[in-house]
């Protein structure tokens, strides 16, 4: 039990800032806790989660992907050119989709193991390509998704919950918790902790990293998908995948993966893109001057990563953080 | 001659052939490639990004990365414009000073944050890049100042000496300073040192703390006064200003051989690098390629070169 909230505590640190956070929101907007709402919240949580959960997987191998927010941008113009039309096209359509994803994950997976890259750059340099693909597919924004299609992704469950935080659970238990539990998924982990032990203990180390680079391409699709049928549309646009590439990193760190690998997880992420979100709607119904928001905004995002120097604090020796030599 | 031998490294003869290479390919689909005139406006172009990448440069050689260079070059072009604005016009001259003020200070932040708090420097610039960002919103945002450039930044930017750029000579003066400092003086010997293990540095009683601030504050200051003579340069100062410049001065030091990871690389690479990709924009454009197969063949030329002599050797076999 103590081992679990040691191992868990980045993530439940998130989990309650966000719970607060969400509470002052609620209480201050003055509506209740409506449908309508909470829907507005999820819809815009849930397309940062699910490109942090992308990212969390190439970090936890002590990789990096800056090119998840391009694939977000690249499947979601692809997403707005091929879902219309009848019900069996558009069911290809969703998985062309989701099969790009993985190919561009792929092609980054297969330049970090096989040509030994980078991660940084490998990623830097792909990101750039799918970016230029998206281009292609749309060059200007635009473009379409089945409305039947498109409102199945967006309303409500049952009547009250969002469908988004449905899709989002769902992504969690089919992809995230049993990929955690093969051995591939822990090899991640394990790479991530020390690689060269990870091999010599017989851990396929080229398969776990290809899967994680993989996997985060599939995540970042899915994402990609929802953003179609929130905005049912198309838009190759170079700020917003860099925003979003950005504020993944950031909202895997606050979720509690540590950016050297090997600790952390995707549902700290989650709970991390969350946060990062509530800020700027916490800015929002404080009334905050509109032109002092960002500076806050940067100040709390400052704040937040900073909170793993409380650590610094707590080492008996200077040594422990300055990394082993190598 | 062996000197030059042993100082220009595999890395960096690539480089420069891959740009020779260029040259001549763009020298076949039009003459003008090949001009002197074209050359000296590139190499223009390519200062800029050259003093954004040489601060970038020695923050990578330590192993860290510096992301708030979007924003640090943004305010560094806003500051130098709008000092007339706060002072008065007697006090243009303020202008580049200032800049490298506010930039050396963001650099300053950056530094504690990562000798001190010991965040990982990706995102304790990402986030100081959002900081700074912020401040310029709410600066500029409810009273426009000045953004107009200044006289001598146009001259820094625009203006010729003897047919050779001012800029390209403000470049060549910060190249010698960066040079200098990392081969001639203890400094640049710890900043490899820290780059190969900060460890191992630490323990032979260096302040790597010390070093780790001067860098960051370098880098800051560095694309603080590109800031301002890209802002000499475009006329004006505008928002966002810096965003084009933080992939490229990446992609600069790396393609020019130096290490992700830090403790190897040198400036003649970098500037190689800074060269190439200037040359590759401004062929691309001139033969009017759409700005997604660009991309596409921008993207593809990083992995390539990499390829070629950019890989780490790791012992996964």
């Amino acid at each position: 039990m103590r081992l679990w909230f040691a191992r868990n505590n980045g993530a439940l640190f998130a989990l309650f800032l966000f719970i607060a956070m969400f509470s002052v929101y609620v209480g201050k907007n003055g509506v209740g806790l409506r449908v309508g709402l909470v829907t507005a919240v999820a819809d815009k949580g849930v397309l940062l989660a699910l490109v942090a959960m992308a990212q969390t997987l190439p970090i936890l191998t002590s990789g990096l992907d800056l090119s998840v927010g391009m694939i977000f941008v690249l499947t979601n113009c692809i997403a707005s050119a091929i879902l219309s039309g009848p019900l069996w096209l558009v069911a290809a359509g969703i998985v062309a989709v989701l099969l790009s994803g993985v190919a561009c994950g792929a092609i980054n997976g297969a330049l970090v193991v096989y040509g030994r890259l980078q991660p940084i750059i490998a990623t830097l340099a792909t990101g750039a390509v799918y970016h230029g693909l998206a281009l292609i597919v749309r060059p200007i924004p635009g473009g379409s998704m089945e409305p039947t299609l498109a409102k199945a992704l967006t309303n409500q469950t049952l009547g009250v919950i969002p469908t988004t935080l449905v899709i989002l659970l769902a992504v969690v238990l089919v992809v995230w918790v049993p990929f955690q539990l093969t051995t591939t998924g822990r090899g991640c982990y394990a790479i991530g902790s020390s690689e060269s032990a990870a091999y010599m203990t017989g851990i396929a180390v080229r398969r776990s990293r290809l899967a994680a680079y993989m996997l985060a391409g599939l995540l970042a699709a899915i994402g990609g998908l929802l953003l179609t049928a929130m905005t049912l549309s198309g838009d190759a646009s170079a700020t917003g995948g860099g925003i979003y590439t950005l504020s993944s990193i950031a909202a895997v760190v606050i979720g509690g993966t540590s950016l050297m690998g090997g600790v952390g997880g995707a549902i700290g992420s989650i709970f991390g893109a969350f946060v990062l979100r509530a800020v700027s709607d916490l800015l929002f119904v404080f009334d905050i001057e509109p032109l002092v928001q960002p500076f806050i905004q940067g100040l709390i995002l400052l704040g937040a990563v900073s909170l793993g120097a409380i650590r610094v604090l707590r080492a008996p020796n200077r040594l422990e953080f300055l990394g082993v030599g190598r | 001659m062996t000197r030059v031998l042993r100082v220009v490294d595999r890395p960096v003869v690539i480089a420069f052939g891959f740009i020779v290479v260029l040259l001549i390919l763009g020298g076949m689909y039009n003459r003008q490639f090949l001009s002197g005139f074209y050359l000296l406006q590139q190499l223009r172009v390519a200062s800029f990004l050259g003093i954004i990448a040489s601060g970038a440069m020695v923050v990578i050689l330590l192993g860290h990365i510096d992301l708030s260079i979007p924003w640090v070059v943004t305010i560094g072009g806003i500051t130098a414009t709008a000092v007339a604005g706060w002072w008065g016009p007697s006090w243009t001259a303020l202008g580049v000073p200032v800049a490298l003020a506010c930039g050396a200070l963001v650099g300053l932040a950056n530094g504690f944050g990562v000798a001190f708090l010991r965040i990982p420097s990706m995102v304790f610039t990402l986030g100081m890049n959002a900081v700074v960002q912020g401040m310029v919103v709410m600066y500029t945002g409810g009273n426009a100042p000045p953004d107009k450039a200044t006289p001598i930044l146009q001259w820094l930017a625009v203006r010729d000496t003897l047919y050779v750029p001012n800029a390209v000579i403000v470049w060549a003066s910060v190249g010698v300073l960066v040079i200098v400092a990392l081969n001639r003086t203890p400094l640049g010997r710890y900043v490899y040192a820290i780059g190969n293990s900060e460890r191992v540095t630490y323990l032979s009683g260096i302040s790597t703390r010390t070093i780790l601030i001067i860098a960051f504050v370098t880098s800051g200051a560095f694309s603080a006064f590109a800031g301002a003579m890209l802002a000499g340069y475009a006329g004006k100062a505008y928002q966002a200003m810096g965003d084009p410049y933080l992939l490229p001065a990446i992609a600069a030091v790396v393609l020019g051989g130096t290490s992700i990871l830090g403790g190897r690389g040198t400036y003649l690479g970098t500037v190689a690098g800074v060269i190439l990709i200037t040359v590759l924009e401004s062929i691309l454009s001139v033969m009017q390629i759409s700005d997604s197969v660009r991309q596409i063949i921008y993207g593809a030329m990083i992995i390539v070169m990499m390829l070629v002599y950019g890989r780490d050797r790791r012992a996964d076999g």
